[in-house]
């Protein structure tokens, strides 16, 4: 009897291995396909969500562009993902940084987790 | 004139979403096949009279199986199974298999292809009309009084006098056979005897479904 739990995990192995956690500053790789020719773009943000659902979890990450608030959401195991990278990992309180949109500037700081040095 | 397109019996599995190669989100809903194996095989020119095969799926515990039904497995050499279901083909086809024949999900579907799926849904036992029809109630507010989800008159006054045939009331709904026509086959997984078809069948999971080429699109 197949189960349809155990066979999302065959169907999405990890192909990302990262721990990804609400305030990360990451650098998401995707791959952008023009036509014939495919190229890497990459955004850099703070990670303001994440909701899981096994093969289903989707990352929203947040940006100010130019003055402007750009947000966008990522499935974590979209095909279109080539690397996400964890710049920085930062201290919050919540799973959901919606209060960062409401602010800017000094105010949308979050402060960084120190690891220890080894 | 029946419909003889060839199909199989399968388990409903559940649904979940996979991506395309240009990394689209499909929903699929996946179905287990596994190897049906042939019961029965009817003829047009035997005591049956037409062209049909009897197909059976899943296993079935020894004690759960009647003598009959032990004597039907048994002519056809084949363990007894829990689903049985006859669907009509040509005559080259019924010619063309055997009791114990198997067949994968490989065998009858390719990638592409457009299937039929037929099951039963889910019941709702006895549904008031706007669970039912899609009625839309009564306001919540403004002082409407235990009537928020009736579906107001149900005719007229002398003339004509009673109330019209085929008027939407509440009543039994689902737990009915419904085919759900022209669904595209994404994915076949020989292996593991599955089948990932595009969007939403009828029934639970878990439930049986019939899965066949398509009647429109063949």
């Amino acid at each position: 009897m197949v189960n349809i739990a155990e066979l999302e995990q065959d169907l999405y192995p990890k192909t990302h291995d990262v721990k990804l956690r609400p305030g990360d500053l990451v650098r998401v790789h995707v791959r952008i396909t023009e036509g014939e020719k495919s190229r890497i773009q990459v955004f850099e943000g703070t990670v303001i969500r994440i909701r899981r659902g096994g093969p289903r979890t989707t990352f929203t990450v947040r940006k100010v562009s130019f003055g402007v608030g750009v947000e966008r959401i990522f499935p974590l195991h979209s095909p279109w993902l080539e690397k996400i990278e964890v710049r920085r990992r930062n201290k919050v309180r919540r799973a959901k940084l919606y209060y960062l949109r409401s602010r800017r500037g000094k105010a949308a700081r979050l402060k960084e987790i120190r690891q220890p040095r080894k | 004139m029946a419909n003889l397109n060839p199909g199989l019996i399968a388990r409903k599995v559940g649904m979940t979403q996979i991506y395309d190669d240009n990394g689209q989100v499909i929903p699929v809903t996946v179905v287990e096949t596994g190897r049906n194996v042939v019961v029965a095989v009817k003829r047009a020119d035997g005591p049956d009279g037409y062209d049909a095969i009897q197909l059976g799926f899943g296993t079935q515990k020894p004690h759960r199986v009647n003598r009959p039904m032990r004597g039907h497995f048994a002519r056809a050499g084949v363990e007894p199974v829990r689903w049985l279901r006859e669907i009509r083909v040509t005559a080259e086809r019924a010619a063309e298999l055997k009791p114990g024949d198997r067949l994968g999900p490989d065998d009858v579907f390719a990638e592409g292809d457009v299937v039929d799926v037929v099951g039963t849904s889910k019941g709702r036992g006895f549904a008031g009309v706007m669970k039912r029809h899609g009625f839309r109630g009564f306001l919540r507010t403004h002082g409407t009084h235990e009537y928020f989800r009736h579906g107001g008159s149900i005719g007229t006054r002398l003339t004509p006098g009673m109330v019209l045939k085929g008027k939407r009331m509440a009543g039994h709904m689902g737990a009915a056979r419904v085919t759900i026509q022209n669904l595209r086959v994404v994915k076949v997984d020989a292996e593991r005897g599955l089948l990932f078809i595009k969007g939403g069948i009828p029934g639970p999971n878990g439930g049986q479904v019939l899965v066949r080429k398509a009647v429109k699109k063949h």
